[in-house]
């Protein structure tokens, strides 16, 4: 009885960060195309229509699924048939995975269990996100070499440059955060950041590591190789890893790219935006600073965490598109350099700060 | 003005670039909610939803050729050939007949628009002595999935009604026998 109940809750969380990823990732089109449109001053895609009802075209993911299910697969004859096929899904796997250890909300307990809402508890949660990010590497790689194809290799190989200076850099930045908050546990992480700087501020990554934040949102879009940093394929100009591909492997790959956004924007809040946390609320309900206080049963202050982390989570991929809309491509030059010489050395000089300020601080 | 050096970080350039295009999404955000809930002025796009709207045409606009019709019916043309030698597109086949009223000398058997080849230059409508050709119809969504279905025979081109005010139009696109659905 325990038993199937512990898998049924562990099944539970699964399911739920699963579906919250995937559906994340399949609306992020839409949500590309409606804010890119309303940005420029157009109305965007709106013609895709089900007995007549449109929903302010929602239902154009759904068709360009459609199309890519049932487009041809080619695969070219002098490809290398296992990881050409292989390609796609490794970008995907670990794009997917990746956001098994960001949590969604704090314990919950009910009938007198404890269940972490966060897909797998792992104390090394943060490296275990690194991890599989890089792995994404691999299959951007296998599909560049796979592909038979010279352009298709430069492409991957760009693609693999990029990739790395960016982890590099994220790596780095990310360790500040570690340092103040002295856990490589991603749980951990996001219950000190409840904690209140002076007794109001609340201690959100961004407040105590304003600069590491700067760093890792920019390796994290570098990381997702989107604009401005999509020089491993630019849509129109360049031909990138991925040329020989068609069908729904092709979408594969545009799909890794949307997955990634939301695991760096999951990631973003994680470290840096307090998670789950919200401002003043405690396990018990809310208590202001100015004292005002309103107690608030579990399941409510529960709810409240989760709709936290979702709100910002959509609100950083809404950031994030902003940045992807708005910037124009970096030449590749001026990415290896900004990633090698700008971001990586920054991140260097906010560890020494961080360490700095820490030692100061404990002095005082 | 920010300095070469904050410059090489990017930084100030995309905090402003990103405030500008922000201003964009909510300003037009704004515009479409309120366009949503009952402000028809409030438009948040420039964008005009094509089929279903359209802007006016001009009445100089060239569109789809017709043949314009006597009292009876049967087309003004006398084919006498001259916008067949005219169009510089060479996209008019005449077949000349003879007319049953012996005042009238002429009148075309056939005479077939090859649109695929058209220019809309308006060249035959300006080379006809008759006024038997006009470009007035104000159709311009004719296309076919054949060669063949893209020429308009004397028939198809008789039937059609000069366009209303706005260069709305006032006839159906006659649709080629041959051609698919």
């Amino acid at each position: 009885m325990s038993t199937a109940a512990d898998l049924g809750i562990a099944f539970g969380r699964v399911a739920f960060v699963m579906l919250f990823v995937l559906n994340l990732g399949g609306l992020l089109t839409w949500v590309e195309r409606k804010q890119s449109a309303i940005m420029q001053d157009r109305i965007g895609a709106n013609r895709a229509s089900i007995f007549g009802l449109r929903l302010m075209g929602l239902f154009h993911p759904l068709a360009d699924a459609i199309k890519m299910l049932t487009k041809e697969d080619f695969r070219p004859a002098r490809a290398d048939r296992f990881l050409f096929g292989l390609a796609p899904f490794v970008s995907v796997f670990f794009a997917l995975v990746a956001f098994a250890s960001i949590p969604f909300g704090d314990t919950l307990r009910v009938a007198g269990r404890e269940i972490p809402l966060q897909a797998v508890t792992l104390n090394v949660g943060v490296l275990y996100v690194f991890a599989m990010l890089s792995l994404g590497v691999y299959g951007v790689m296998m599909a560049g070499w796979s592909s038979a194809n010279n352009y298709a290799l430069l492409g991957g190989q760009r693609a693999a440059a990029l990739m790395i200076s960016a982890e590099v850099a994220i790596g780095a930045s990310i360790m500040g955060v570690i340092m103040i908050y002295g856990s490589l546990n991603m749980m951990e992480i996001v219950r000190a950041q409840g904690n209140h700087l002076w007794g109001w501020i609340p201690m959100w990554g961004i407040v105590t590591q304003p600069l590491a934040f700067v760093l890792f949102l920019t390796a994290g879009i570098a990381a997702t190789k989107r604009i401005p940093f999509d020089m491993p394929e630019g849509e129109s100009e360049i031909i990138g890893y991925f040329v020989e591909y068609s069908g729904m492997k092709f979408g594969m790959f545009a799909m890794a790219d949307f997955l990634e956004t939301v695991v760096i924007a999951g990631m973003t809040t994680s470290l840096f935006l307090g998670g789950w946390q919200v401002p003043y609320l405690f396990a018990d309900g809310f208590r202001f600073p100015w004292g005002w206080t309103l107690a608030l049963p579990h399941l409510a202050v529960t709810v409240l965490q989760v709709g936290s982390f979702v709100f910002k989570v959509v609100l950083m991929i809404f950031i994030l598109m902003l940045i992807r809309w708005t910037l124009p491509r970096f030449r590749y030059d001026q990415a290896m350099r900004l990633g090698w010489l700008g971001l990586f050395p920054l991140s260097i000089l906010n560890l020494v700060l961080t360490g700095g300020v820490l030692l100061l601080w404990e002095r005082v | 003005m920010t300095s070469r050096g904050a410059r090489r970080f990017y930084l100030p350039d995309v905090v402003s670039g990103v405030a500008l295009t922000a201003g964009h999404f909510f300003r037009n955000m704004g515009r479409h909610l309120a366009h949503a809930f009952g402000r028809p002025g409030a438009r948040g796009a420039v964008t005009i939803q094509y089929p279903e709207e359209r802007r006016p045409y001009s009445p100089r606009l060239r569109t789809l050729h017709r043949l314009v019709r006597r009292e009876d019916g049967s087309p003004r043309c006398v084919a006498c050939m001259m916008c067949e030698t005219v169009c510089p597109a060479r996209c008019i086949y005449i077949v000349a007949d003879e007319h049953p009223n012996p005042l009238i000398e002429k009148m075309p058997s056939r005479f077939d628009i090859d649109l695929g080849k058209c220019v809309f230059c308006g060249y035959c409508v300006e080379a006809c002595p008759e006024d038997a050709i006009r470009m007035d119809t104000g159709i311009l969504e004719f296309s076919s999935y054949s060669r063949a279905g893209m020429v308009y025979t004397k028939e198809m081109l008789l039937s059609l009604e000069p366009a209303g005010p706005d260069g709305v139009p006032r006839s159906p696109i006659p649709i080629p026998a041959d051609r698919k659905p």
